[in-house]
């Protein structure tokens, strides 16, 4: 199977550190900002932001993970249906300025339902997106990303892969890949 | 696995191992859902579901309805008592009237053992069965089981002892399926006459000493004693059957190890269980009512996801 190296290790680490950069600029010491991690497979890049901003500024911004899937607009039209993950929020959202966190953006389906989903916790302030690939050209929703890593042009028949060294890989790794 | 193996939910002897391990796992999430400020999803908006009920029932009709809420499906309701039942409508005639206004699923009740199976051959929706008559209460079974998981950890491996009235118990059999598919050993305790005459060969173990059932289990199902199914007296009387069968504290005080109480209600206080029990520590009847509702939401979400 023919695949593309996007970001590497060294690229990732980069990125994520940016964000936390770029979250300081405009969260200041985070005193009403909350990070959410959506479910599958957000939460893994959410862990990461939250134990690299408390590195950096030494504030452990409270976060938590956010599952879409009872909110999902493709309920009964899919041809399997998703397996739903656990949601951890222990705090309202109420006033908060909450960022959302994912790792691939392609539709903007998963964010819209997340949004949806957030709401059961509250009215916020206001609610940005982080995102570490941005599918260019294939959203559904007019929806973007505030925090971004990487832009990509791909095809349907393309994959974003995202590999995590903690979830067993070699090294953390994104890549594109056809669809098998 | 993400789907169930059925698109009805008649008896737990129907559905596998796995499709109670989604059951579990989905109604784990759906507990999330009712801890929220908001207490509701919107998965199922666009299902109108009937609760036909051709039998009394309030904690299981409250419990479905409020699953079927709380998951933004329309939801109607139907009990037999005011109805054309009455008239000498046949059982498909009505359920058919009630699907022509567009149902896709159908929550029974009847007194008749089997009627939820007779509607999945003969009606398009999913049937949910709320109990039928001293058959299956499968629902119940799985948040019997749940509950027990919830608050032991696991269900496989665990003694569980089923006591009272199992002759006309659809809550013991369904249980006796789930508990046995989870890896759970099982004893039902009571009256000889009210233990039906093979059930030993379910696999399960028979005493009739409470004291001895209390002994070897590590949870005890108390079930109710069903003075309207019992035509002719299966013991001389209550306050007997109290004094031979009724779970007391002492009784659990004498015990050297600390045992989990259950009781699918309604509660016949004072009869086959003591409020100094029923309203212990031991005790997670309470616990059984909530997590009802979480595996109704469960059931219901996955029924509506089977193509």
């Amino acid at each position: 199977m023919q695949k593309r190296l996007v970001l590497d290790q060294q690229q990732i680490e980069i990125t994520l550190k940016r964000f936390c950069h770029q979250l300081i600029e405009n969260h200041d010491d985070f005193d009403n900002t909350v990070l959410l991690g959506l479910q599958p497979r957000g939460i893994v890049v959410l862990d990461k932001i939250v134990k690299l901003l408390e590195e950096i500024s030494g504030v452990k911004v409270p976060s938590g993970y956010l599952d879409a899937t009872f909110h999902r607009d493709d309920f009964r039209r899919r041809d399997f249906p998703l397996k739903a993950n656990e949601t951890k929020i222990d705090f309202l959202v109420e006033g908060k300025k909450v960022v959302l966190v994912d790792d691939v953006l392609y539709k903007g389906r998963t964010v819209r339902a997340a949004m949806d989903a957030m709401i059961a916790f509250g009215r916020p302030q206001k609610v940005e997106l982080m995102i570490l690939i941005d599918r260019k050209y294939t959203r559904d929703y007019p929806i973007q990303p505030d925090y971004c890593g990487r832009q990509v042009n791909t095809l349907e028949s393309q994959y974003v892969m995202v590999e995590w060294k903690s979830k067993g890989f070699e090294q953390d790794a994104i890549w594109i890949t056809e669809k098998s | 696995m993400t789907e169930l193996s059925s698109k009805h939910l008649l008896g737990i002897k129907d559905i596998t191992a796995d499709d109670i391990q989604l059951i579990f796992e989905t109604a784990d999430n759906f507990k999330e859902v009712l801890n929220r400020p908001i207490k509701k999803v919107p998965s199922l908006r666009d299902i109108t579901i009937a609760n036909i009920f051709f039998e009394n029932s309030t904690r299981t009709k409250l419990s479905f309805e409020l699953a079927e809420k709380r998951l933004s499906a329309d939801v109607i309701n139907f009990s037999s008592g005011n109805s054309s039942v009455k008239k000498g409508e046949t059982l498909i005639d009505t359920v058919n009237n009630i699907l022509s206004m567009k149902v896709d699923m159908v929550v029974m009740r009847h007194s008749s053992v089997g009627a939820p199976y007779f509607l999945a051959r003969n009606i398009k929706a999913n049937i949910v069965n709320a109990g039928d008559g001293t058959h299956e209460h499968p629902t119940q079974a799985l948040l019997d089981a749940f509950s027990i998981r919830r608050k032991l950890g696991d269900v496989a491996g665990k003694k569980v002892a089923i006591i009272g009235d199992i002759l006309h118990s659809r809550v013991a059999l369904s249980n006796i399926f789930c508990l046995q598919k989870l890896g759970a050993e099982v004893m039902v305790c009571g009256p000889i006459t009210l233990l039906p005459k093979h059930i030993a060969s379910l696999g399960v173990k028979v005493e009739l000493d409470v004291r001895k059932a209390l002994a070897w289990c590590d949870v005890a199902n108390i079930l109710r004693i069903q003075l309207e199914r019992q035509q002719i007296k299966y013991f001389p009387s209550l306050r007997e059957y109290t004094l031979y069968y009724g779970v007391n504290k002492k009784m659990l005080d004498a015990l050297d190890k600390e045992i989990v109480i259950m009781h699918p209600g309604p509660i016949n206080r004072g009869v086959e269980l003591n409020s100094d029990v029923a309203d212990s520590e031991h005790s997670i009847i309470l616990d059984q009512v909530e997590n009802g509702v979480a595996i109704r939401m469960a059931v219901l979400y996955l029924l509506a996801g089977v193509k």
